[in-house]
């Protein structure tokens, strides 16, 4: 077997009714990537990311994080190893506040179980602050989570789990649902956080703009398989990926 | 610290209540037991769900105080603390299975599960007593034996200690790590799962918190009457407390307590003066509630005190 | 209490005024080894019972589907139903009308019964909480179950009501050596297979039906696309409402109605609904039938456990599949 990445895959497959939504799939992520996954709506990407965090199990093949084999772990044991996910439409806690949010994540840390021991004393005041300041939340700490705009609940999704310090983080769609004219500072406000914290990421995208600005590489995906795989401006480059992926 | 000031104030009120009217003595410890088991309730409606059955840790908890007083004549405080042991261990055992289940799914298997111990109870007489349920005689209590008065008093003491108590445990386990993860799976299992906490090992600690509140409600209760019958598992019993817990306010342990205390006095209020007809006017002021105060009598004390320090 | 032995002094029947025709109907000092008119005997009051049961259990399963409230007051319709059809049964005695119309009277009731409490409930209160939390829901259905425990007691009183008139004047025929009442071995069963067909040719052939399905399936979709859908939870809740109080108005005439009977046929619906699936006419049917069954049976088998019977199945059921015998995708398949 060829060495492992941070995040690898061999034989990757998937399939359900007839649908093959991931063929053998092969595939290594160094850390220190910014990886973009690109591909129409059905290509596959989504599926990959819920194999690789243990949502789904694939068909066959392996999935490897940090050279041990997690394609059986569930989404809670994935997440203990070093994986943090970002969801398409955020997750979070919407009758908790911002600060309440991060500081449940912050529990799950250190596995503290207390049945009488409060919350506030059960982490770490500062490690929380900090991922509020990084992801520019500190002005809303006290609100109801439920009441944020759908580009702050993004930052809170991904702030949660960035408080587990994982090692990587996968974020799905990040900047969907996010006006134009916002897409750009919220990525930037992400970007800025994960190389702070020094966070391997992989983001799926629609906007092309944000891939060539932010990605040092990128995969574009069509049917299942992973048509072509490098550095973006290459990428972008290819026939097959323009007819079938940015070009609609 | 206003709160708490209103918890001795209650508490001091409701004493000097029973000492100066013996005979409110009664309906008092029965407010105070249910009480306990509407706390247990809340518990679970914190997680979004609602137990159609947990009259049933009430009823196995009474009935383990009846056998035990009736076969090894314990004292009334061992009799307390083995049968919230049984409440747990039951809790522990079925909440196991149970918190797989969420919304009515969850409801449903709780009532089922009720009901079995319901059916059971009455008909294996020659154990349970039937649906004449069983008697026990007065047991001591801190090794004193009691007079009739004394022990109602004595009792009436003690539930206002374990109350305060568990209304105190309540609320802090709210605001624990395991409390506002609880608090979570009613907003999003799957962010729990993803932050690597288990869903459902938070909702079987709060489960089990739930069937040892409701047991300790349930063996006061067999302890003021002295009678247990099968009645205090069946499902009608489940619903009234969690009537109460929202008449009260599901929010705060507190609201648990106001709610029996209301739904108690009001039940002896319709039945002198409307010839008991208790479950017309509590119907009436249940839908009344839902549609002007959702968050019950608590939430309105919380609004008129918060809307107090604004002005 | 009346003893039917046959030629050879088998014990073939009780007939005892209580509480569920099953009751007594076969309680025998010794539990006798099932031979064949004992097992006749055990199956045809199982269909008997799972007839009731149907069609309480399909109003009740028919209003969850269109409004996804699960309506704790339908126990209450049960046995108003009854109630008001003993009254009615009553009344033509009392005023010395025809005896023949005492069958059809027990429809009327159930009808009268029906349309008032649906209408009364629908417009008064479930119109109003569609949109509130669903622990408020259930609570305001049990609310409305409280209000009518006190209110059956304030009219009815609590003595036993018990009218069986329409048994007797039907008489009774003989089975594979068992003599058993004509009304229950086939009006019961007769009433619930038309109910079952009618509702399901209603659902799937009428515009009207259509609509509830559409309803019943998707919500706003149904209101985008022009569905009147306070009409269709109107025609709901009175339907479902009828059923559940033609059960009890059938039932009357073979059980004794006193206050708490509505609480007992509520859970018991309720076990019905839950293991044949939540929404589910065919599941209703099928769980029905269980544990109408294995209730008869075990009077016969293991009398202690008949009351524990439909709770059994239900745990049962539960644990292996939650959504029921039945989920939505496996009920278009029927």
């Amino acid at each position: 077997m060829s060495s492992l990445g941070l995040l690898s895959t061999r034989g990757v497959s998937l399939s359900f009714g007839g649908v093959l939504a991931a063929d053998a799939i092969d595939f290594d992520l160094m850390e220190g990537e910014r990886l973009a996954v690109v591909g129409q709506n059905g290509a596959g990407k989504t599926t990959f990311i819920n194999i690789c965090t243990g949502f789904i199990k694939p068909t066959s093949g392996q999935v490897f994080f940090n050279g041990a084999d997690i394609t059986a772990l569930s989404p809670r044991a994935v997440t203990r190893l070093g994986v943090g996910r970002s969801f398409q439409l955020p997750q979070v806690f919407t009758e908790h506040t911002v600060r309440e949010c991060l500081m449940l994540a912050a529990s799950a840390v250190k596995q503290r179980r207390g049945f009488l021991l409060p919350l506030s004393q059960a982490v770490d005041a500062n490690e929380v602050d900090e991922t509020l300041e990084l992801l520019q939340l500190a002005a809303r700490a006290h609100d109801l989570a439920g009441s944020l705009p759908e580009g702050q609940r993004k930052l809170l999704d991904v702030a949660m789990a960035l408080v587990l310090r994982p090692k990587l983080m996968i974020m799905d769609e990040p900047t969907s649902g996010v006006s134009t004219d916002e897409k750009h500072g919220l990525m930037a406000v992400l970007m800025r956080a994960l190389d702070e914290r020094q966070v391997t990421s992989i983001f799926v995208e629609h906007d092309i703009d944000i891939v060539r600005r932010y990605a040092t590489r990128l995969c574009a995906w069509i049917a299942g398989r992973i048509a072509a795989d490098g550095l973006p401006e290459a990428v972008l480059r290819d026939p097959i990926v323009i007819k079938n992926v940015i070009g609609e | 610290m206003r709160l708490r000031l209103l918890v001795v104030v209650l508490a001091v009120a409701v004493l000097a209540l029973g000492l100066f009217f013996p005979w409110v003595k009664t309906p008092v410890l029965v407010a105070l037991a249910n009480g306990l088991a509407v706390s247990g309730v809340i518990v679970l409606i914190r997680a979004g769900q609602v137990s159609f059955g947990n009259a049933m840790f009430a009823c196995l908890a009474g009935y383990g105080t009846a056998f035990m007083a009736r076969e090894w004549q314990l004292d009334a405080l061992l009799l307390i603390a083995l049968s919230c042991v049984l409440a747990a261990l039951a809790g522990a055992i079925i909440g196991f299975f149970i918190v797989r289940y969420r919304g009515i799914f969850f409801g449903m298997l709780n009532l089922a599960l009720s009901m079995v111990l319901f059916s059971v109870l009455g008909k294996f007489g020659a154990v349970t007593g039937g649906t004449d349920g069983l008697r026990f005689d007065r047991p001591t209590l801190a090794f004193v034996h009691f007079e009739r008065e004394g022990f109602e008093t004595a009792l009436l003491v003690l539930a206002l200690v374990l109350s305060i108590g568990a209304g105190w445990v309540v609320q802090r386990y709210f605001a624990s790590v395991s409390g506002q993860a609880l608090a979570a799976i009613k907003t999003n299992e799957t962010r729990l799962e993803y932050l690597g906490i288990s869903a459902k090992r938070v909702f079987w600690g709060g489960y089990v918190l739930a069937a040892t509140l409701c047991g300790l409600g349930g063996s006061l209760f067999a302890l003021t009457q002295g009678l247990v019958t099968p009645e205090m598992g069946y499902w009608v019993r489940s619903g009234e407390l969690v009537f109460v817990a929202i008449l009260g306010g599901s929010g705060h342990a507190l609201g648990a307590f106001i709610g029996a205390f209301v739904y108690e006095f009001m039940k002896l209020y319709a039945a002198a003066l409307l010839t008991g007809a208790w479950q017309l006017v509590m119907g009436l002021v249940l839908i009344v509630m839902v549609f002007v105060a959702p968050k019950g009598v608590f939430g309105m004390i919380e609004r008129h005190l918060r809307s107090r320090s604004k002005a | 209490m009346e003893v039917r032995r046959s030629a050879a002094n088998q014990l073939v029947s009780i007939d005892c005024r209580c509480r569920f025709p099953l009751h007594c109907h076969f309680k025998t000092d010794s539990i006798a080894p099932m031979n064949a008119s004992l097992f006749a005997l055990a199956l045809m009051d199982g269909v008997s019972y799972a007839a009731l049961l149907f069609l309480v259990a399909l109003g009740l399963t028919l209003i969850f589907g269109v409004m996804r409230i699960l309506n704790i007051a339908h126990g209450s319709l049960y046995a108003c139903g009854g109630y008001f059809a003993a009254t009615l049964g009553l009344v033509i005695t009392k005023f010395g009308l025809p005896p023949m119309l005492a069958f059809p009277a027990l429809f009327v009731a159930a009808l009268l019964m029906g349309v008032f409490l649906g209408t009364v409930l629908e417009f008064a209160l479930l119109r109003r909480i569609l949109d509130k939390d669903p622990i408020l829901q259930l609570l305001v259905t049990f609310a409305a179950f409280m209000v009518l425990e006190d209110l059956q007691r304030m009219i009815w009183g609590v003595q036993p009501v018990f009218v069986s008139d329409v048994v007797t004047q039907m008489g009774t025929l003989s089975v594979a050596g068992v003599t058993y009442t004509r009304y229950q071995l086939l009006v019961l069963p007769a009433v619930a297979v038309l109910a079952f067909v009618g509702l399901r040719w209603f659902l799937a052939g009428t515009a009207l039906g259509r609509q509830v399905t559409a309803v019943t399936h998707h919500r706003e979709v149904a209101t985008a696309m022009g569905v009147n859908t306070g009409r269709v939870t109107w025609l709901t809740l009175t339907v479902g409402g009828a059923l559940g109080a033609l059960g009890g108005a059938l039932a009357s005439p073979t059980t004794s109605f006193t206050p708490g009977i509505g609480a007992e046929m509520m859970v018991l619906s309720f076990a019905v609904v839950a293991t044949g699936g939540l929404g589910q006419i065919g599941g209703a049917a099928i769980a029905a039938l269980m544990i109408g069954l294995s209730r008869s049976f075990a009077v016969y088998l293991m009398p202690e456990i008949e009351v524990l019977v439909p709770y059994l199945i239900m745990v049962g059921v539960l644990l292996i599949r939650p959504e029921g015998l039945f989920s939505a995708a496996a009920a278009r398949r029927i």
